[in-house]
């Protein structure tokens, strides 16, 4: 069980951030470049050093500024999985796995058939001989795996480990992750930046923003209620902020909404896109309270859906089909009304 | 593939043989020698390898010697004598050769690169010490102490040799801690004050000022250094080489190698 | 050369066959003129005997040096952050493009009898490095460092050091990840390094002869005797010693060639 407070000043960015994990849980960490994802890892790990805080891992404390405790980062039982993998380039795949139980002082036999077995496990036995540089960007990321995870460590931390892969790989290789992570005893804290991999492998997860823990929950919990602009974007839903009074909404950018709850003081507002209508001449009064004007802003093709962004007061994003786009003739600009129903607008405590 | 292959083969051959051809061929002399047969006027430029020991005495009469003959400049190389002689045996491109002894000028002579030598200076040997002679060093025995850091040519200049002799004459035996390949090394240890004592000659005791100072060779321990000079035969500048030997050997180059402590030549 | 596409380039073959038939023809020149008939005799004199010994164990008592001394400053340099780096850099490095007489006489002035360093020391020990062995080594020291410096640190930081903190995350102290990641990375330009500084000290004369002098035995080191032997006219000589030091140092480049190509 891994209990964190890490606070560090590192360049521009003062992290403070307390996170918890669980033995056997996986725990996602989210949120925009600089925002300090890494730094935890590396915190964690014991290659960056603490200003102020603690870690403690299954009641051994590890590091304590105050208390002038730290313990190096190569007797911590930490796995860390790179986000370049860094796999050592003049050892063979085998080689690069058995490092860490020969650091520890396993024999030289006995690492070279646990790590050959690790690697087995993870499905890249036929490349324990080669080198990283003749081995696929797929094998690469396995084997840096198993190199993390064959010391069998209390806490294992794996940075951005799907991010270098490409589509068709990623997905194989998630599944397999998964499975992996499943089995292991440790507690388990993943950087990504892709939701899919919170959603698919992750028991919780926290959403760094500047140096801070903006939210945290499991993934429905998160991504039902974003809080931030950030994760808003990353789910791909409106969010916006204001002052409700009853079911009157206020909101901070300027304009005025009717939601679906009575709730009072400052909230946000979670507006789905495909719960969004748009059309060029104004709706009558009618079918919703909510409708007000704008500017295209911008039409992107996303699949077979296409997103419109409206700026207006406020700027709100819709979902249409690809008809529609024509029908409405969106690619020429120009003003659009937009309308959502009551009972679309998500309101919540921040 | 093939064709690219023999093709650049006889192409580097060409070339090859072009260069080497182009080497062979461009050894022309450097200087620009105009030497007209009739007239006595010299001109151009006169190469004069001498010893190291006459590095100051001729630097001065070489400026005498071109003020003396407007259009001519004279240029020397110093070094010591076995080296210049093998300079010399390589074909270097010399008008003149002044050797510190006869041995160094006989190995050219006898090479037939020039005939007819001429004494024209003598030298002696003297101990060189630091300036106020720290070591209170009185005579050629006192080299001999094994704390005392004695400098001396290498054998095989002539200052060497000349060195050898005495300390046989002085029945002494002598572990210097170097052998320098000219004097003016041996001169360069002394002052710098690496070494305590150096076998120089006369004139370079005389010619480092305060910068050091001398203990006198008895006249039965001393040796006289006999220092010939000769045209090379294949002189670019013949005319040049004669005038500026002439001059070495009249009264106003004489009067120069006295002023710096030469003597005057034996025979 | 035609798998490529590129052309056959006359210009550039005739170039470069000029530039490898000038460094071709003297070797030749020496292996023809050498004196066959007396190479035994003439290397096995006490003098060539002498020379060759001394230039041995000064070269290599230089490259040890040079690693002691080197390996920390290349780290220093690579590693390190600090204030007048680019100065400590340069001054290292100076003797790199100073002509070796030069070396020869800054090291006296410093080293010699009287000099900065060397006057405190002769009054306390009597002791001073010119005309010494150790002097003969000090001047090798002086100019064949740098270039162990210069290649190790170049090696050193073009590494990726983060490779380092994956191995300290995988449980390597120190010591097994300098053991075990840093120096089989670095070991082709430590390589390189080495032998760079080893045959720098080998053909080292300038700074010798005006710092140590030249004593057979003492510091008469081979190049020292070769320039003695053929400035009295023993060419033969001259050539005979020579010879052996083209062959061992042939030898040594040829025996580090592959494996000394940066990584």
């Amino acid at each position: 069980m891994l209990d964190a407070d890490i606070r560090l000043r590192l360049d521009r960015l003062d992290l403070d951030a307390v996170l918890s994990v669980q033995a056997g849980e996986v725990v996602a960490l989210l949120g925009p470049n600089g925002a300090g994802k890494s730094t935890v890892l590396r915190a964690l790990s014991g290659l960056l050093r603490l200003d102020g805080g603690k870690v403690e891992l299954d009641g051994t404390v590890l590091e304590e500024p105050a208390k002038h405790i730290r313990v190096a980062p190569e007797k911590r039982p930490v796995g860390l999985m790179f986000q370049e993998y860094l796999l050592f380039p003049h050892l063979s795949a085998v080689e690069n796995v058995a490092f860490g139980l020969r650091a520890r002082g396993v024999d030289r036999r006995a690492a070279r058939e646990r790590a050959a077995a690790a690697l087995e496990r993870l499905g890249v036995a036929k490349v324990a001989e080669a080198r990283p540089g003749n081995m696929s960007g797929g094998q690469q990321q396995r084997v840096a795996m198993a190199r993390a995870m064959v010391t069998e460590p209390k806490l294992l931390l794996l940075d951005e480990p799907l991010a270098a892969l490409d589509v068709s790989t990623k997905t194989d290789v998630r599944r397999q992750l998964r499975a992996t992570l499943r089995e292991s005893q440790a507690a388990n804290v993943m950087v990504t930046h892709d939701l899919l991999d919170a959603v698919a492998l992750a028991d919780r997860m926290f959403v760094i923003e500047d140096g801070g823990i903006a939210q945290s929950g499991t993934p429905a919990e998160v991504t039902a209620r974003p809080k931030s602009r950030y994760v808003a974007d990353l789910v791909g839903v409106n969010l916006l902020r204001g002052t409700a009074r009853g079911t009157a909404l206020e909101l901070d950018g300027g304009g005025r909404l009717v939601t679906g709850q009575e709730m009072s003081g400052q909230v946000l507002a979670l507006i789905a896109p495909h719960d969004v209508s748009v059309s060029r001449d104004r709706p009558d009064g009618e079918s919703s309270p909510n409708v007000w004007p704008g500017q295209i802003g911008a039409v992107d093709l996303m699949g077979d859906r296409v997103r419109v962004r409206v700026d207006g007061t406020p700027t709100i994003t819709a979902e249409v089909t690809p008809a529609a786009v024509d029908a409405l003739n969106l690619d020429a600009g120009g003003q659009l009304w937009a309308s959502v129903p009551p009972t679309s607008i998500h309101s919540y405590l921040p | 593939m093939r064709n690219d292959r023999a093709r650049m083969g006889v192409a580097v051959i060409c070339l090859a043989i072009v260069a080497m051809l182009a080497a062979a061929c461009g050894t022309s002399s450097s200087s620009t020698v105009r030497t007209t047969s009739a007239s006595q006027k010299v001109s151009g430029t006169v190469v004069v390898f001498a010893a190291a020991s006459l590095k100051d005495a001729f630097d001065q009469i070489g400026k005498q010697f071109e003020q003396a003959n407007p259009g001519v400049s004279v240029k020397f190389n110093y070094a010591g004598s076995s080296s210049l002689a093998t300079q010399i045996k390589q074909a270097a491109p010399a008008d003149v050769f002044a050797s510190a002894d006869t041995t160094n000028m006989d190995t050219v002579t006898n090479d037939n690169l020039a005939s007819g030598p001429k004494n024209f200076a003598s030298n002696t040997l003297e101990i060189m010490v630091g300036a106020g002679n720290p070591k209170h060093i009185k005579s050629v025995s006192d080299l001999a102490n094994s704390d005392v850091k004695v400098a001396v040519c290498a054998s095989d200049v002539p200052c060497g040799k000349y060195t050898q002799e005495v300390f046989k004459k002085a029945g002494v035996t002598v572990q210097p801690v170097s052998e320098e390949t000219s004097v003016s090394s041996v001169v360069t240890k002394v002052t710098l004050g690496e070494a305590d004592a150096g076998v120089v000659y006369t004139t370079d005791v005389k010619a480092a000022g305060d910068k050091a100072a001398g203990v006198a060779i008895p006249a039965d321990q001393n040796v006289t250094a006999e220092y010939p000079i000769v045209a090379l035969k294949d002189a670019p500048n013949k005319d040049g080489a004669t005038a500026f030997i002439n001059y070495v050997l009249g009264s106003a180059g004489q009067k120069v190698l006295e002023s710096f402590g030469f003597k005057p030549a034996g025979k | 050369m035609s798998r490529s596409g590129q052309g056959f380039n006359p210009v550039i073959a005739g170039l470069a066959a000029i530039a490898a038939l000038f460094f071709i023809l003297p070797l030749t020149g020496l292996v023809i003129r050498a004196p066959w008939s007396s190479m035994t005799k003439t290397i096995t004199s006490s003098t060539s005997l002498d020379a060759l010994w001394l230039t041995l164990i000064a070269s290599l008592a230089t490259t040890a040096l040079a690693l002691i001394f080197g390996f920390p400053l290349a780290w220093l340099l690579a590693r390190v952050q600090f204030r007048g780096k680019a100065l400590v850099r340069g001054l290292t490095t100076l003797p790199m493009v100073l002509p070796p007489v030069v070396g020869g006489i800054a090291l006296l002035l410093a080293y010699g009898r009287r000099g900065l360093v060397g006057e405190p020391l002769y009054s306390a020990v009597g002791f001073s490095l010119p005309f010494t062995t150790p002097g003969v080594i000090v001047a090798e020291s002086f100019v064949a460092m740098p270039f162990f410096v210069i290649t190790l640190e170049s090696g050193l930081s073009s590494m990726n050091t983060r490779l380092e903190d994956a191995a300290r995350s995988l449980g390597a102290s120190r010591l097994t990840v300098f053991r075990r990641v840093t120096l089989p990375l670095i070991a082709p330009s430590l390589l390189a390094g080495t032998v760079l500084a080893w045959s720098r000290a080998v053909g080292e004369f300038g700074a010798t002869i005006t710092f140590a002098g030249n004593l057979p035995g003492v510091t008469q080191t081979a190049p020292l005797a070769i320039y003695i032997s053929q400035s009295s006219g023993k060419i033969d000589e001259a050539i005979a010693l020579s010879l052996v030091l083209v062959v061992v140092s042939l030898a040594v480049m040829i025996g580090t060639r592959n494996r000394s190509r940066s990584a």
